[in-house]
Order: C-alpha cells, then sequence, then structure tokens
C-alpha cells in the first residue's frame, strides 16, 4: 500500500514545491528592492488582464507544451531527454525548409506539411543520441547536451550561409510566402467590430499541442507501445524479462520526445516568426522540462504547467517593461521550480509521507 | 610560420584550457565519488560574477576569488543536499542549479551595478595581473627557448600556475593516499565503503565541496584574470566542454590536463582564422572548431575510440542497507 493517497501525490506535492519555489523567489524580489505583491499584481494584469496577455501567455504555453510532453514521454521510459532546445531548433529547419521550397496551396496543408517536417527534423536530432544510449550505453543526458550545441553551431552556420537571402545581412532566412500564414487568435476569434487577441501571436498550433496531449495520453495510457514504455521506465530488467526490447524501447520513446519537441517549431517558427531567425527557440527546450517535472509527466498536468510558464513568461516581460526586476527573474523561477519539484522531491515527500502514516494509524489502528 | 605566431597560439591555448581545466577536475573529484555534476557551467557561472563584484567593490582581487569559491560553495552545498541527503536526481539537480546561476547572476548584477547585467570594467588590483618569471626578461633573446620561456611559460597570472599545480596534485591525492582510494571507491561501490565503516554520506559531500572550491577559482579566473569584469552567460558552455573533456580523458586527471589544453588550442585556433587559412591553404568554418570538442566527445563516447566507462555507481544515490 502507498504512504500516501493518490491526490496528495499528483496534486499537495507538485503545489507545496511550487508554494516554495514562489517563496523564495519572492525573497529574491524583496531582496533587489520590488515589492513582490506589486509584481505579482503586473504579472497576473500583464498576463491575464486582457485579450493581448492571453494571446502571448497561450503563445508560449503552445511552446511549453509541446517540449514538456517531449520531456514526459522520455521520463515515461526513464530517459531524461535534454536536447529538447537542440531538437526544436532542427524542427526549426525542417518548418523552414518545407515553407520556403514547397508552394502550399492553403494553410492547412502547409501546417500539415510543417507539423510533419518539424517532427522528423526534431526525430531525427534525437536519432543519434537514443542509438548510442540504446546500443552503445553512452549516457543520453551527455550527449543530448552535446547536440544542443552541436545544433547551435549547425543552424548559426545555415543562417549565415546557405539559407540567408541574397544581399541580407541578417542571420535569417526570408520570410515564408504568405499561403503558410497560419491563422492567429485575432484572424479566428475578431468578429465584426470587436478585435481580439490583437497582435498577440498565438495561433492555430496551440490546438495541435493540445491533440499532442491527447495523443500522448492514448498512447502512454491505451496502447501496448505506451504500457511497454512505462514498465521499462519502472524496471528494464523486469522489461527486458518480459520480452521488451529496450533498444526499441529507447528508440521508440527518444524518437518520439524529438518530433514532440521539433514540433514546438510550428508555433514559434511558422506560427510567430514566419521565418527561421538564430536562437527562435529561447530556451524553451529547458522549460520542457519543469514543465514535465511539476506536471508529473501527465499530459493533462503538462498542459496545465505549460499554461503557468506561459502566464510566467509573459508576466515576466511585463516586468522587465514596467519595473526593474529584469526578465531573467523568469530563469530563477524555473531554476526553483526544477529544484524542488525535480530534485528536492524527497524533501516535500518525506515528511508528507510521515504525516499521512501518522493520520492513518490515528483513524484506524493497526493498519 | 613564425616562432612567435606558434608561441602566440599555444600561449593563448594555455589561458584557455585553464578555465576547462579547473572545471575538469572539478568534475573529476564529484563524480569519482559517484555524484555526477551537470552544473560545473552554473558553479563557474555564479563564482564568476560574485568574484568579479567583490573584487570591484574591495578592490582585490584575491577578496573576489575568495566571494566566488564562496558563492560556488553555496550551489555545491544545494548540489549535495539534493542529491545526498534527499537522494533526488543528480542530473535535474545540476540542471536546476544551471539556470539558477544564470538567472541570479544577471538580476543581482542588474540590482547591483545596473549596467544591463554586468559588473563594471576592473582594473589594478582587482584583477590578477601576469606574473613575469624571473629571468624572463635577461633570457628573451636567447635563440629558439628564450622566447618559449618569456611568451608561453611566464607571463601568465597566478591561477595559471596554481590550475596546473592541481593536476598533479589531483594525481597524488587520488592515487596515493588513503582518501583518495576512498574517494574512488564510494564511486565504485559505496557499499564496501560503507561496511569498512566509513561514512559513504560525509566522503560525498567532502567531494562536492572540493568540486565547489575548484569550479569558484575556475569562475574567478575568467572574471577576474581571462577578462576583466563579469558579463551575462560569460561562461559559454566551458561547464559543458569540461565534462565533454573529463568523458574524454576517462575521469582520469593527467588525460584531463590532454584534454583540456586540445580543446583549449581548438578555442585559441578559432580566434585565428588568419594562421589556420595559411597552414591549411583553405578556410576552415569557425563554428566547426567551435563544436569540434561536443563531435569529439560524441565520438569517444559512441566507444570508436575506445570505451569511456564511467564510475560505476555514478548518479545512484546511496541507501544504506537496513
Amino acid at each position: 500500500m502507498d504512504a500516501m493517497p493518490k491526490w496528495a501525490d499528483v496534486v499537495l506535492i507538485p503545489l507545496i514545491s511550487l508554494i516554495l519555489a514562489a517563496i523564495l523567489s519572492a525573497l529574491v524580489i524583496l531582496a533587489i528592492g520590488e515589492s513582490p505583491v506589486e509584481a505579482l499584481k503586473l504579472m497576473i494584469e500583464g498576463a491575464l488582464g486582457s485579450t493581448y496577455g492571453w494571446g502571448y501567455t497561450l503563445y508560449y504555453a503552445t511552446n511549453f507544451i509541446f517540449t514538456g510532453l517531449a520531456v514526459s514521454i522520455a521520463f515515461h521510459a526513464r530517459m531524461f531527454n535534454i536536447g529538447g532546445e537542440g531538437q526544436a531548433m532542427l524542427g526549426g529547419l525542417g518548418v523552414a525548409l518545407v515553407c520556403i521550397y514547397i508552394p502550399w496551396p492553403h494553410w492547412s496543408l502547409a501546417l500539415l506539411g510543417g507539423t510533419v517536417a518539424a517532427a522528423l527534423f526534431g526525430a531525427a536530432w534525437a536519432a543519434i543520441p537514443a542509438f548510442l544510449q540504446a546500443r552503445r550505453g553512452s549516457h543520453i543526458v551527455i550527449t543530448t547536451i552535446m547536440f544542443n550545441f552541436i545544433a547551435a553551431a549547425l543552424l548559426n552556420y545555415l543562417l549565415i550561409g546557405l539559407l540567408k537571402p541574397k544581399g541580407s545581412m541578417e542571420p535569417a532566412t526570408g520570410k515564408f510566402p504568405e499561403a503558410t500564414h497560419l491563422p492567429s487568435f485575432q484572424d479566428m476569434f475578431s468578429f465584426g467590430e470587436t478585435a481580439l487577441f490583437r497582435g498577440a501571436p498565438a495561433n492555430v498550433s496551440f490546438f495541435v499541442a493540445i491533440a499532442a496531449c491527447f495523443a500522448v495520453w492514448a498512447l502512454i495510457w491505451k496502447t501496448k507501445l505506451g504500457y511497454e514504455i512505462r514498465a521499462f521506465g519502472h524496471s528494464d530488467s523486469a522489461a527486458k524479462y518480459a520480452g521488451i526490447s529496450p533498444t526499441k524501447i529507447i528508440m521508440i520513446a527518444m524518437l518520439i520526445s524529438g518530433g514532440l519537441a521539433g514540433m514546438m517549431a510550428i508555433n514559434n517558427v511558422q506560427g510567430e516568426a514566419e521565418r527561421l531567425v538564430l536562437n527562435a527557440v529561447e530556451g524553451a527546450g529547458f522549460i520542457g522540462i519543469a514543465v514535465a517535472l511539476m506536471g508529473r509527466s501527465h499530459p493533462f498536468g503538462v498542459f496545465l504547467a505549460a499554461i503557468l510558464f506561459g502566464f510566467l513568461y509573459q508576466g515576466g516581460a511585463e516586468l522587465a517593461l514596467w519595473t526593474k526586476i529584469p526578465r531573467e527573474m523568469i530563469v530563477v523561477i524555473q531554476a526553483l521550480v526544477i529544484l524542488f519539484t525535480g530534485a528536492l522531491d524527497d524533501m516535500v515527500r518525506a515528511p508528507l509521507e510521515r504525516m499521512f502514516l501518522a493520520m492513518r494509524r490515528k483513524k484506524g489502528g493497526a493498519v | 610560420m613564425e616562432l612567435l605566431t606558434i608561441l602566440q597560439i599555444f600561449d593563448s591555448t594555455v589561458r584557455l584550457a585553464v578555465p576547462l581545466l579547473l572545471a575538469c577536475l572539478a568534475g573529476l573529484y564529484s563524480e569519482r565519488a559517484g555524484i555526477f555534476d551537470i552544473g560545473l557551467e552554473g558553479k563557474m557561472l555564479a563564482a564568476a560574477f560574485l568574484s568579479a563584484a567583490v573584487a570591484y567593490t574591495s578592490g582585490s582581487a584575491w577578496v573576489g576569488l575568495g566571494a566566488g569559491i564562496v558563492a560556488s560553495l553555496a550551489l555545491s552545498a544545494v548540489h549535495g543536499l539534493a542529491s545526498i541527503t534527499f537522494r533526488g536526481n543528480q542530473l535535474i539537480s545540476g540542471v536546476a542549479i544551471n539556470f539558477l546561476a544564470a538567472g541570479l547572476t544577471v538580476v543581482v548584477a542588474q540590482s547591483w551595478f545596473g549596467q544591463g547585467g554586468r559588473t563594471p570594467q576592473l582594473a589594478g588590483a582587482a584583477r590578477f595581473e601576469p606574473i613575469t618569471l624571473p629571468f624572463a626578461e635577461t633570457l628573451r633573446d636567447v635563440p629558439v627557448l628564450g622566447p618559449i620561456y618569456y611568451e608561453l611559460i611566464s607571463g601568465h597570472t597566478a591561477l595559471v600556475y596554481i590550475a596546473l599545480m592541481f593536476v598533479p596534485m589531483t594525481w597524488w591525492v587520488l592515487y596515493r593516499t588513503r582518501f583518495g582510494l576512498r574517494l574512488r571507491a564510494v564511486g565504485e561501490n559505496p557499499a564496501a565503503v560503507d561496511t569498512a565503516g566509513i561514512s559513504v554520506v560525509g566522503l560525498r559531500y567532502v567531494a562536492v565541496l572540493i568540486c565547489g572550491i575548484l569550479c569558484g577559482i575556475a569562475g574567478a579566473y575568467l572574471a577576474t584574470a581571462l577578462q576583466a569584469s563579469f558579463v551575462k552567460d560569460m561562461s559559454a558552455g566551458r561547464g559543458y566542454i569540461a565534462l565533454a573533456a573529463l568523458i574524454f580523458a576517462k575521469w582520469r586527471p593527467w588525460y584531463a590536463l590532454y584534454a583540456c589544453l586540445l580543446f583549449g588550442f581548438l578555442q585559441a585556433l578559432a580566434l585565428r582564422p588568419d594562421v589556420i587559412e595559411t597552414v591549411l591553404t583553405f578556410k576552415v568554418n569557425a563554428q566547426l572548431l567551435d563544436v569540434l570538442p561536443y563531435i569529439l566527445t560524441v565520438i569517444i563516447l559512441a566507444g570508436f575510440v575506445g570505451k569511456a566507462v564511467p564510475p560505476r555507481a555514478g548518479g545512484e544515490p546511496y541507501v544504506k542497507e537496513r
């Protein structure tokens, strides 16, 4: 029997970890001479107080859903995919190539093509580390870190060379053709005179992200493959004994993971920038780690955590605009969330478990 | 090519290899004790900031160095707490530390100095100055050996010589002392160490704290010796290159020196594209030189050039048998 009821594991522990991270963040804000309460008000106002703010919050959340799902799926196979950043960069490259070189008749087809290309490129970038882990036993964390750097250099090389339009000085591709433009929330939800989400970058890929949540949920909990992935994650020796091939599971889990991270590009590259620029991913691959840890690797949890981080990102931008708190404050909050929900999990869990055990003893006598 | 050009490149190889070497040896102590540490980068960055900030306000590079070590030790303590006491995931803890340092340094730098997340320029005693070794000036005109002594061996900051001394010291500690034997044992088979009545937790904490001190020196070197101020993200992936070097060296001190010199040499070459062009007669892409350490590491990891086997108990929290 578990020491704790399931709700405590799923809701209470992340919540307490989040509160601890929030308290420390508030202390940092206090220490640099700003008011945490004012800061929070400003963040809520800026990120959630208008459809414009929501448009940014959901745009960022879309990125984080993809990268969060990517990290989660790898977690289920007990792989730590730290390479979401590089895989998302490569996804961007895939999107850019199909958008520039294929004449799409309609945005819906372009979205489909972009999604497939992004997923393929992202998966390809995860394939080599996955293979080395599965066959050579080289640690996936180290190889994916190395591949992040290699991806950055590769894109740097391509964007100042082959992909840059003639005569341009900027390291970026040219603008994608009009037909690949994805409908933004402004295009979709504005009726007549009232323009909602004006100028905000949230776009149709938000719904692709939600679909991806459902797909991952179904894959992990409703299919044989998902069962095998979870079995392998719980105990690789037991899974091996049950006839599950470790190579196959590592490869498949990492390919899906890389594909999901790559798919982020339909949001930030095709949806927002409509061209490929340097550093398009902006750390979203790493935020996926925090999102997956916070969301307990469950798609619904990932969705909620991604919205939370979308809020933090947009709110943080507002803070940087109106107060002396720099944008990097978000990185601090992100670090604290990773620390408390990931590394210091036991610090929160152990006392809680003791508490629940004591409560149960009181209620039912000897258990 | 002239002797002087070669010497200049070797000279900057040494300069650039030193922070890698310090971080690499830091990782060596930690990982040999069974604690993976991908937070080298963050610790260096935090140390770089605090050492520059304190060196600026106190006017002394040595006081700055102390402050840098303190900053790095604080993060080490967090890592120890998470991965030894609370048996958390060491990799996740390292990731958190890297982000914590990346964020906090800029937030605090902005609050203290208001210069967009950097410290003011350091000058005079707030920086480590190059030391001219004895007779360097007089021997300068001796053919071949004179310039080598003057350009390459003499004229570095104190931290460079300290870092180089750490290599034989680490070798001696690791292979010739009781502590070193225990340290290596705790990374291979902590249960055996425990059975011998030696504290696994204690040993691992010591290893993690040594790692903090070395990362602190590495960070201080970046901000107060190699450059003359802290700038945002100035560690620039060196912590990861150091990890790569550690794997390259297969967790051995002398090989760590060679690996770091190799990676430092690549970085030094990347700064002199003109030299590469004259030697190879064609242009080598700067990005390629930048990522060569990473590519080499992946190849090593793939086991094509001898297998790199990490300490066996690495990454596993130790749970005492009840």
